[in-house]
């Protein structure tokens, strides 16, 4: 079990994987999330968003960062290395009907997530506009397989490497404007993207979903660690989410408790990159 | 004032001498003057750093002249408040005798887990409250310490090597399925297995033993202890599977439906954090005692070298609430470094639910109590941090319906705390998971899972107990409940095997045509 079966580095720091995890791969709705840990002793447990899965094979996909410790050492892992503990699938799937017209916003590694969403929007029959996002052209994933479902793609780069120079609520704003407003927009990726984007749709009052990615421990609903606001009452991103109504969330709160340990997560990783390099011979 | 663990040896075996030969011609009322035995600790300024056992448990000598404190009364209603009904003179008479297996023996016939009951029970609201040494005494501390009589016994017979697996009867072919492994899970497990049953348990973490794992702190009840329980039930042939969420990676109702499990019984404990759902409570700084308990217990973020899951480190923390947990998240910041730890309680000291001797040991270990305080809003700086706490002063008014006296907040008497952390243990609500993923579980209006008086469920073939029924509870209520809803299972199941026999038989006498 959790056996990794491929792995793929889509850009400097982001990783594709294939895990054999049959349980989850056929339980699985698009929205949902994976916990997992690289060591079952000291290790902490992460929460990734699946990507995609093949009930064939058995198999879920996750696309990571490298931004701590537990995703450095799952990026050096490799075909034929095992997850000593895999749990999932949590979270509410994303509720996936006939809206009519939907955009699907994906900024970074958040359009991992949004692939099967956008899948799914498209096969209930709705038109779906993708914009994605990324700082430049070499972070851009996923390309091809969201020019497969979309019926409209729109790709922006910060710094104008490719597609259009510009933020993705820029686009956002003009779908808002145009004569056929979205009846939904669901939007994927760095919280302060999110943040924007929900900023965007709502003088055009269009509903806005967000998939929140908080920190958590337990991810089944005992720790409390994922609280986040919405419309001032208390939800558990575990167990209430990971998608909420971007306008009813306040993500300045999100973002400060996002950073809580912040200073200790980037000193345990820089140990371990360190450690590992050592014992290797590698230079980094 | 407390004594080294050899001093209390040393005197326990002079008055072993005095008592041995003339224990079993003493009168009730010479009984009540030997001197009851304290519990040997580790030193206050020692153990606030480190995470060994605070407890190390009585000497042989010390158990037995406690256990000679015993009257061994006709009433036993020592026995009636406990919620396994252990034979408690029985036993504690086994002791004073030094015949410590037999004193297991007794034990082991309504209790799996005494080695852990012993620490975590809260024997001064059951067994020793009616103690007639306590009440003889007028000192309800002056009762015979049989949970740590208890305690004894089951580290003695771990020690020793005593343990001996329980009799299993030959495989029945029917299949129990325990979701979640926490008190009532590991109860239910070894009584269905004990029965010759197939018994998998389903556990969302990567580790077993839920609550005693992830809440209860080494420090009170050490880990090695819940490995052992964990170890037998291995032995016995359960089978267990970690991290798996039920509800969620298969469906509680496709467990019976599509791998054909005869009996679930749902043990998922506690859910969801009670927050005072105050001003501030989101800030970054502010934890649910169950996250702060589990970073530091399961994900070991104690081991601050070690471990990748880390804790937040504080200077002033404040603890909410007056039960165990709220004692554990407590001393369990003071060990991660913190200077100072407040308890603030909106009652007294009277009221609160924890345990004496954790309200002890925290006073011990420099903790300070702020009782009839109580928080009104958290305050945070720019950056969304704790920079303190404002607290309102209370006083006991009327009973109310828990017949408690009703705290009273005393209009303008706001005042400022100053805290870093915030840690809430004022309980939790149901876990959420079951019931969402499984609509046809009937639930209270806390989201509590209905149970009828054996521990079945709304559904055809579930039960439940421990927290999920119970709210948030104890250890041995958990227990008692795991307890109840294993024999009603093992029932219907037996019932169910005779019917099928009956079948069988039939089906051999039609075909021989007799």
């Amino acid at each position: 079990m959790n056996i990794i079966i491929y792995k793929e580095q889509l850009s400097k720091d982001v990783f594709l994987m294939r895990i054999y995890a049959p349980l989850i791969a056929e339980e699985r709705l698009p929205g949902q999330f994976i916990i997992l840990q690289t060591d079952d002793d000291y290790g902490e447990r992460i929460p990734l968003t699946i990507a995609d899965a093949n009930t064939e094979e058995g198999s879920i996909t996750i696309i990571f960062q490298v931004v701590g410790k537990t995703t450095t050492a799952l990026s050096l892992l490799n075909p034929g290395d095992y997850l000593p503990a895999l749990v999932g699938p949590l979270g509410k799937p994303t509720h996936i009907h006939n809206y009519g017209k939907v955009v699907c916003v994906g900024g970074g590694i958040g359009v991992a997530p949004m692939h099967p969403i956008a899948q799914g929007l498209k096969k209930a029959g709705n038109h779906v506009s993708i914009i994605i996002g990324a700082r430049t052209k070499e972070l851009i994933i996923l390309e091809k397989e969201m020019r497969a479902i979309a019926d409209e793609l729109i790709i922006c780069t910060d710094d104008g490497s490719y597609g259009r120079k510009a933020l993705v609520t820029e686009p956002l704003k003009e779908l808002c404007e145009s004569f056929e407003k979205p009846d939904m927009v669901i939007a994927i990726g760095p919280p302060v993207m999110m943040k924007f984007c929900s900023l965007t749709t709502k003088p055009y009052n269009v509903f806005t979903q967000v998939s929140l990615n908080t920190i958590m421990v337990d991810g089944t609903g005992m720790c409390g660690g994922c609280r986040v606001n919405v419309n001032n009452e208390v939800k558990f991103v575990c167990v209430d989410g990971p998608e909420f109504d971007g306008h009813l969330v306040d993500f300045d709160n999100m973002i400060a408790r996002l950073n809580s340990y912040k200073s200790i997560e980037k000193q345990k990783q820089k140990c371990f990159v360190e450690n590992a390099f050592k014992e290797k011979e590698v230079v980094l | 004032m407390m004594h080294s663990s050899e001093e209390l040896s040393a005197k326990a075996k002079e008055l072993l001498v005095e008592y041995l030969d003339k224990y079993d011609t003493l009168k009730p009322k010479d009984r009540t003057k030997i001197p009851s035995q304290e519990m040997p600790t580790q030193d206050p300024f020692i153990r606030r750093n480190n995470l060994e056992e605070v407890s190390l448990g009585f000497t042989e000598e010390q158990a037995r002249v406690e256990a000679m404190r015993c009257l061994q009364c006709v009433k036993k209603n020592c026995v009636q408040d406990c919620p396994v009904n252990i034979d408690i003179p029985g036993f504690v008479n086994h002791i004073a005798h030094g015949n410590f297996e037999e004193a297991a023996q007794i034990i082991k016939q309504t209790t799996l887990l005494p080695a852990i009951c012993g620490r975590v029970c809260p024997q001064e609201s059951q067994c020793q409250l009616h103690c007639a040494v306590g009440k003889a005494l007028k000192d309800i501390d002056k009762s015979v310490a049989i949970g740590r009589l208890e305690r004894f016994i089951a580290d003695w017979e771990r020690k020793n090597n005593k343990r001996v697996l329980p009799a299993i009867k030959p495989p029945t072919g029917k299949k129990v399925a325990v979701v979640g492994s926490g008190p009532a899970g590991l109860v239910v497990a070894a009584d269905c297995k004990r029965e010759g049953h197939h018994v998998t348990i389903f556990e969302a973490f990567h580790k077993l033993g839920g609550v005693l794992r992830y809440g209860i702190p080494e420090f009170r009840l050490p880990n090695e202890i819940i490995d052992q329980e964990i170890e037998t039930l291995n032995q016995m042939g359960v089978e267990i599977i970690t991290n798996f969420v039920v509800g969620r990676t298969k469906k509680l109702i496709d467990l019976i439906e599509k791998d054909k499990y005869d009996a679930v019984f749902v043990g998922t404990g506690a859910g969801l954090p009670i927050f005072m759902g105050i001003d501030g409570e989101n800030l970054v700084g502010v934890f649910s005692a169950n996250e702060y308990l589990t970073r530091a217990n399961l994900m070991r973020a104690f081991e601050k070298e070690k471990a990748d899951t880390p804790i937040f480190s504080s200077k002033k923390v404040a603890v909410l609430g007056g039960g165990n947990v709220a004692m554990d998240s407590a001393r369990m910041a003071k060990r991660m470094g913190a200077e100072d730890v407040y308890v603030i309680y909106r009652r007294t000291e009277n009221e609160m639910p924890a345990r004496k001797e954790e309200v002890l040991h925290a006073k011990e270990e420099g903790i300070e109590f702020h009782f009839l305080e109580n928080a009104k809003r958290i305050l945070g700086d720019e950056h969304g941090c704790v920079t303190g706490m404002e607290c309102l002063r209370y006083e006991l008014g009327e009973p109310d319906q828990s017949g408690r006296r009703k705290p009273i907040e005393i209009k303008g008497s706001e005042f400022i705390v100053d805290v870093d952390t915030v840690i809430v243990a004022i309980g939790n609500g149901s876990n959420p998971l079951i019931s969402q993923t499984t609509p046809q579980l009937e639930v209270n209006k806390r989201g509590n899972l209905l149970v009828d008086a054996t521990q079945k469920t709304s559904l055809d073939r579930v039960f439940a107990g421990g927290d999920i029924v119970l709210g948030a509870a104890t250890v041995i209520l958990a227990m008692g409940e795991g307890r109840k809803a294993a024999a009603s299972i093992n029932n219907m199941l037996a019932a169910e095997i005779e019917i099928e026999n009956a079948d069988k038989k039939e089906l051999y006498l039609n075909v021989l045509d007799i």
